[in-house]
Parts: structure tokens; C-alpha cells; sequence
């Protein structure tokens, strides 16, 4: 039983746990590596799901109010003989954006890596609330059903945009969707019950559960990107939560927060949600950068370039992420002094994200760089958060973002940020897989989904950047209805023939993790060499993890030191000297 | 790219264009020293036996200088927005001609103000989605909405205003060029957002005379 599990000794839990029926092992588990498992499951269903909205999108946008192949049976009004109405194309990228934020990155990042990660790489049994665990993750589940069944009420689901804009969004006159809006609040309410309970165990595990000898600074960046996360969680989304709760009660109970016929405030909507947003992007953002810098010192066999400023520049972004909401809001409306207090924050932002790409280059320098699929994939995710770095300066400048604001600049940007999160992503299933499921992903297979994402993804989002600059909003159903327009539809052509590739190109990645996942090659316990704790499990790791209490002697990094031979020194093995020193 | 940007014809945005083509230049120029360098390393530095990585954490004054360098441009560059930024919001230049733009789902409501001269009055002349203003002129256009927010593009001008139901926001361009302009609405509205889009026609000052003397001298009476 669990309890048994949470009540015994750290070290040899296995030896002495009964086993667990089928119910409790694979479906209302408390172990946090199976809930992790569950998870990734469900955010890997969600993205194709997501995936799939955002075909139909860039079908509409290239060949506009034409057929799409293989829709037809979808009834009027949601569909007419397969041509996409306007109503649901507000629709698709509503949900697209939902789904991939809300239900893909935040599950798969901070939900499954983040709890099967943390308790192996801190050295302990599991989390510090196992049944809050697995409550974080059927709520979470709730909340995903929620959304989905949003699709299926008359009216069809919300189709204010992801950002939920009042007034549009708090009344259900102004969109012509009423349940599916309601449902898209409600599902996004429950979720961050689900965040809340997960942040709080992720905070209370890091503080209180490390092994013996961890150190805060002995810390992989996995585990500090993924503890500031939780912090940045805790913090925001009870704004979020607040905000959403204020905008059902003007839709259901009369109330007027948001409306200006009874003295509310539409911009307030903006400052709440924004308030949540930015930290969001964060929450996003960080545990694939966590990932991409452990992931980078691996395969370069060398320490990560500057520990401690890796570790600064994530907790100087934390800070900063609260003073940077307004830049949203460049046009919005509000005070133009304002404008420039949020442009010189947003400015201070980008030296710690600089920080960490220069600090990725110093890592590879002298390195010994093996191109491992996982390795091709942090490269990735370093690659595209460079432009969507870059191209962020752009929109920080108040005078140039009242050109690109609601454009395709703003599009592309923002993919090349929150998209290519998806690297990192693919990153870590690929290189936690043998630990997750006790199998290798075939390398070839992995190497040609690099390559293939790789092209199709920069072919699919760079040329946006010229759609936006020649002035294309986003949002719109029909860019065949601007004259200034057409003469850039060859470019949503291009674009959405690179997306329908970039489809496809997930289809090696599809049959590999199901093959692996039957009949990959037999995990050994530390396949890819590496430092930190979770390779020193047995693999699988059995319930409490560790065969035996792990110590901490070093940092997570010393890849090629010159105490030994090896170009490995894992974070629990003792050496001469250094077990001396620590009696 | 630089053909991609639709051509100004207003008096500031020359400044937003090359505040624009100045942070092309910077953040081009960084994108390929990184990616050069990357590439670079990928290649140099790729396991071969015999070869131990170096057992390196990190350089003190390197991490200094790509700390302080970006940071040095990135204040440089906030001091030249901020400086165009006042520019355009917080010193509107005077003028005699204003409009107002009440969006409504989904259109552009146009008044002039009628024979008092004054906006918001009973005998203003109302028109849907077409805006006429004579060049080289400074125009005020006071913008507000009845249902949900809008936004007020024209992209030719480098103009791009949210209107927020309940308040009404002032901006200000001055069109050099005499020509017919697209108005479209940047901001998500409803389910008609796509396809709400006006027409801004600039006139040379006689042409401007003339259609006001058709239009609004003869709508006055």
C-alpha cells in the first residue's frame, strides 16, 4: 500500500511494499514515476489533438474557404461540407492554443518530467504528498476532459482566444458561444487546482527531501528550473484563478468587473490575465531550459559553463517575469508612461535569457560532443529560443510594437519561444526513456524525426516573420479579404505546406516511442554515462527508488574530471578523498 | 525584408522603421555569430577516441562581458524608443481637424463634427467604414467602441490603436501622401473580425475641399 510506501524507511522501500492490484499501480497510483507516466500520456494525446486544430487553421489560411480533405461529415454550423465557417475558425485557434499551453506543455514539462524527475534526482523515495500527487494529476485530468467536452455543446467551444479578452469574452452575445466559453473558464478553474496542488509538492519535496549531501548547489538545473516553476506556479495562478472566477460571474451572475455598462473595467482583464501570462511564458520556458542545460553538459562530457549564473539568470527571470505583463498591453490603451516603464523591464529580461544562450555556446566549447537524438534536440531548442529571443527585442520597443502588435511577427515569435519548447520536450523523452520504461528509442528513428521537425519546423514558423512585417493580423479567418495582403498569400502557401510536413514529420517519432516502448532494446541503468541520481537507480526504479539511501558528494556536472579515468563521475560515488572530506 | 514593410506615408513612421531595421541589424548580426559559433563547435569539438573534453566550469570574465555587452545594448536601444515613443504619445501636435471612430461589431463608425464644429453633438455627420482626411495635415482621431474591443490599423501610417468600450483613447497621424489606404481591425471581435476593415482616403488639399463640400457642407443642412 502507499502508506506503507510513505511511512517506510527512505532506503530499501521495495524490499518491504506489498504488491499493488492494477487499479492501484496503473490507474490511481501514488507513485510519482507512474503518475509522471500518466502525464505524459495525457499531453501527448492533447498534442495531437492540438496538432491537428492547427492543421485545419493553416488549411483555411492557405486555400480560404475551401474543403478540407476528409471533414465533411462534421455538421453544419460547425462545419459546411467540410469548408471551415468563421465561427470555427475563432474556435481552432482558441482551442489550438489552450490545448498546447494549458494541456500539452505544462503537463508534459511540469507535470510528467517534473515528477518523475525531481524525487530521482534529489535522491529520495517520492514526493512529499503522494496522494495530493495523484489527486494533482486526476484533477488535472478532469480538466482536460472538461475542454474536450467543450467541443460538443451547442455553440461549440470558446472562441475569445486563448487570452480571453473582455468584452468579447464576457458575453456570450458578442461571440455567439455561450456553454463553450462558460466550460473553457470552468475547465481552466480546475486545472489550477490541479497546478496548486502539484507546486506545493514539488516546493515542499525540493526543501525537505533532498538526500544527504544535496545541497542547493549541487542542484542539476533540471530540478532548479523545475522548484523556480513551482514557485512561479504558486504565485500566479491564483491571479489567473481570480481573474477567471470574476469573468464567470459576469457571464452568469450579472456582475460588471469586466464591462463597462455597469462601471467595470475591460482593461483590468488584460492586467490580470497578463499578471499570470508573463510568469506563464516562464512556466513554460524554464524546465526546457533546465532540461536543454543538463542535457548539454551530458553529451558535451564537460561541466556546464558557469553553475551559478545559470542558476541567477533562471531566478533573475523569475523576478522579473512579475514586472513585465504591460508589454502585452504596448497598444492597448493604457497610460503611454506605463509603455515605457514595461519596455525598460522587458529590455532587463532579455541579459539573463542572453546570459543562458552564451552559457549554452561555453558549455559546447571544448567539449566532447556526442549527437545523440536527445543531444540533437537540446541543440534544437537552443537554436530556436535564439530567434524567438532576438525577434522578442523587436516587440519590446514600444514605437516598433505598435506596428507588429497582433500580427504575424508577434505569431512567429512567439512559436519560436512556446513551439520550440516542443525540442526540449522531445529532448527529454528521448533521453529519460530508458528510465521511464527500461527501454532504448531506436537512435536512427530519432535522428530522422530531428531532422525532419527540425527543417519543417523553421520552414513553418521563420517566414511569418515576413507575413507580419508586411502587416498580416493574426486572427483573421479570411487574409484573401486585404488587398495589402494578397500579395503574401503565396507565403501562407509555403507555410502551410512546411506545417502539413512538420505533421507528418511526427509520425517516426509516434512509431518509435510505441515500439520502444514494446520492444526497444533492454535499458541498462545508466545508458547515456551521466552524473545525476537518477542513473544510479536501478532501472525501472521500484517503489522508494533507490536500492540503497544515495549521499551526495559533488555537483551534478563533473563530466571529464581529472580525479578518474572515466569521463563520468555520477554525484553519489565516493572517492577517496572526497569521502574523507566528507566525515 | 525590407520591400515586405508596406509603404509610409506618415510623418513619424520613419523613426518606427528604422528603430526596426536597427534592431534587424543587432539581432541579425547576433543570430549568425551564435549560430556560427554553435555550428562551429558542433564540428571542432565532436567526440573522437583519444580526445578528453575539457574539464572546464566556467570563465568569470567571459560570463562579465556577454553580461555587460548585451545589457549595454539593450539600454542604448530603450533610450532611442523611449525618445520616439514620447515622440508619438505624449506631445500629440495641435490641430483643428478631429474625427471620432466609434467601432460596433463590425464596422467603423466615422463622425465629423457638423455646423457647431464640435464632435459628439447631434449634428454630426456620420459615415460607415471611409475616412476622408486631407494630406499634410495632423488629424486627431478619438477612438472608442460599443461592444468589444477593437483595434484601429493602418498599417501604411504605422497606426495601430486599441478601442476599449467605456473609454475613449486619442491618437493622432499625418498622412504625407495623397492615396487610398487599408483600414483593417487588428484585434480579435467576434466571429465577423475578418473582413472589418475600412478605407482611409487621403486627399491633396483641393480634393479634400471638394469632398467636404459634397459630403459634409451638404449633409449639414
Amino acid at each position: 500500500m502507499s502508506q506503507t510506501v510513505a511511512a517506510g524507511a527512505a532506503h530499501v522501500a521495495h524490499a518491504h511494499h506489498e504488491e499493488l492490484g492494477f487499479w492501484r499501480t496503473y490507474i490511481f497510483s501514488t507513485d510519482h514515476k507512474m503518475i509522471g507516466r500518466q502525464f505524459l500520456f495525457m499531453g501527448l494525446l492533447m498534442l495531437i489533438i492540438g496538432g491537428l486544430l492547427a492543421m485545419m487553421m493553416r488549411w483555411q489560411l492557405a486555400w480560404p474557404e475551401t474543403a478540407v480533405p476528409g471533414l465533411s461529415a462534421i455538421p453544419e454550423p460547425y462545419m459546411y461540407e467540410g469548408i471551415i465557417p468563421p465561427q470555427t475558425y475563432n474556435a481552432l485557434f482558441t482551442m489550438h492554443a489552450t490545448i498546447m499551453i494549458f494541456f500539452v506543455v505544462m503537463p508534459i514539462m511540469v507535470g510528467c518530467y517534473g515528477n518523475f524527475l525531481i524525487p530521482l534526482m534529489i535522491g529520495t523515495r517520492d514526493m512529499a504528498f503522494p496522494l495530493l500527487n495523484m489527486l494533482s494529476f486526476w484533477v488535472g485530468a478532469v480538466a482536460g476532459v472538461i475542454m474536450l467536452a467543450s467541443f460538443l455543446v451547442p455553440g461549440g467551444p470558446a472562441a475569445a482566444g486563448w487570452t480571453g479578452y473582455a468584452t468579447l469574452s464576457a458575453r456570450a452575445a458578442y461571440t455567439g458561444v455561450d456553454l463553450g466559453q462558460d466550460l473553457w473558464i470552468i475547465s481552466l478553474l480546475v486545472l489550477g487546482i490541479s497546478s496548486l496542488m502539484g507546486s506545493i509538492n514539488y516546493i515542499t519535496t525540493i526543501v525537505n527531501m533532498r538526500a544527504p549531501g544535496m545541497t542547493y548547489f549541487r542542484m542539476p538545473l533540471t530540478v532548479w528550473s523545475l522548484f523556480i516553476t513551482a514557485i512561479l506556479l504558486l504565485l500566479a495562478l491564483p491571479v489567473l484563478t481570480a481573474a477567471l472566477a470574476m469573468l464567470l460571474f459576469d457571464r452568469t451572475l450579472g456582475t460588471s468587473f469586466f464591462l463597462p455598462q455597469g462601471g467595470g473595467q475591460p482593461l483590468l482583464w488584460q492586467h490580470m490575465f497578463w499578471f499570470f501570462g508573463h510568469p506563464e511564458v516562464y512556466i513554460l520556458v524554464l524546465p526546457a531550459m533546465g532540461v536543454t542545460s543538463d542535457l548539454l553538459s551530458t553529451f558535451s562530457r564537460k561541466p556546464i559553463f558557469g553553475y551559478h549564473a545559470m542558476a541567477f539568470s533562471m531566478i533573475a527571470i523569475a523576478f522579473l517575469s512579475w514586472i513585465v505583463w504591460g508589454h502585452h498591453m504596448f497598444v492597448s490603451g493604457m497610460n503611454p508612461l506605463l509603455g515605457t516603464a514595461f519596455m525598460m523591464t522587458t529590455m532587463v529580461i532579455a541579459v539573463p535569457s542572453a546570459i543562458k544562450v552564451f552559457n549554452w555556446l561555453g558549455t559546447l566549447w571544448g567539449g566532447s560532443i556526442r549527437l545523440t537524438s536527445p543531444m540533437l534536440f537540446a541543440l534544437g531548442f537552443v537554436s530556436n529560443f535564439l530567434i524567438g529571443g532576438l525577434s522578442g527585442i523587436f516587440m519590446a520597443s514600444t514605437p516598433v510594437d505598435i506596428f507588429i502588435h497582433d500580427t504575424y511577427y508577434i505569431v512567429a515569435h512567439f512559436h519560436y519561444v512556446v513551439a520550440g519548447i516542443i525540442f526540449a520536450l522531445f529532448a527529454a523523452v528521448y533521453y529519460w526513456f530508458p528510465k521511464m520504461f527500461s527501454r532504448m528509442m531506436s537512435e536512427p528513428l530519432g535522428k530522422i524525426h530531428f531532422v525532419l521537425t527540425y527543417i519543417f519546423f523553421n520552414l513553418t514558423f521563420f517566414p511569418m516573420h515576413f507575413l507580419g512585417v508586411g502587416g498580416h493580423m493574426r486572427r483573421i479567418y479570411n487574409p484573401m479579404q486585404y488587398e495589402f495582403i494578397q500579395p503574401l498569400q503565396d507565403w501562407n502557401v509555403f507555410i502551410t505546406v512546411s506545417a502539413l510536413l512538420l505533421g507528418l514529420s511526427q509520425l517516426p517519432f509516434l512509431i518509435n516511442f510505441f515500439w520502444s516502448l514494446f520492444a526497444g532494446k533492454r535499458a541498462e541503468r545508466n545508458p547515456w554515462q551521466a552524473n545525476t541520481l537518477e542513473w544510479t537507480a536501478p532501472t525501472p526504479p521500484p517503489h522508494g527508488n533507490f536500492e540503497v539511501q544515495p549521499t551526495v558528494y559533488r555537483g551534478p556536472y563533473e563530466y571529464s574530471s581529472p580525479e578518474v579515468k572515466e569521463d563520468w563521475l555520477p554525484q553519489d560515488k565516493p572517492l577517496a578523498k572526497t569521502a574523507a572530506r566528507a566525515h | 525584408m525590407m520591400r515586405w514593410l508596406p509603404e509610409d506615408v506618415s510623418t513619424y513612421g520613419h523613426e518606427i522603421d528604422s528603430l526596426f531595421f536597427l534592431i534587424y541589424y543587432i539581432t541579425a548580426a547576433t543570430f549568425i555569430l551564435v549560430t556560427v559559433l554553435m555550428v562551429l563547435f558542433l564540428v571542432m569539438y565532436r567526440e573522437r577516441p583519444g580526445r578528453r573534453a575539457t574539464y572546464s566550469h566556467g570563465n568569470t570574465t567571459l560570463e562579465i562581458i556577454w553580461t555587460i555587452i548585451p545589457a549595454a545594448i539593450l539600454i542604448v536601444l530603450s533610450f532611442m524608443s523611449v525618445n520616439t515613443w514620447a515622440k508619438l504619445k505624449n506631445t500629440v501636435p495641435p490641430s483643428d481637424f478631429a474625427i471620432q471612430v466609434t467601432a460596433k461589431q463590425f464596422n467603423w463608425g466615422i463622425a465629423y463634427p457638423g455646423a457647431d464644429g464640435k464632435l459628439g453633438t447631434e449634428d454630426d455627420v456620420k459615415f460607415d467604414n471611409d475616412v476622408h482626411v486631407p494630406v499634410n495635415k495632423v488629424v486627431h482621431v478619438h477612438l472608442g467602441s460599443e461592444d468589444v474591443i477593437h483595434s484601429f490599423f493602418i498599417p501604411n501610417l504605422r497606426f495601430k490603436q486599441d478601442m476599449v468600450p467605456g473609454r475613449t483613447v486619442t491618437g493622432w497621424f499625418e498622412a504625407t501622401k495623397p492615396g487610398r489606404y487599408e483600414l483593417p481591425c487588428a484585434e480579435l471581435c467576434g466571429f465577423g473580425h475578418s473582413g472589418m476593415k475600412g478605407w482611409l482616403h487621403v486627399h491633396s488639399a483641393e480634393d479634400y475641399a471638394k469632398w467636404a463640400a459634397e459630403n459634409l457642407a451638404a449633409k449639414q443642412q
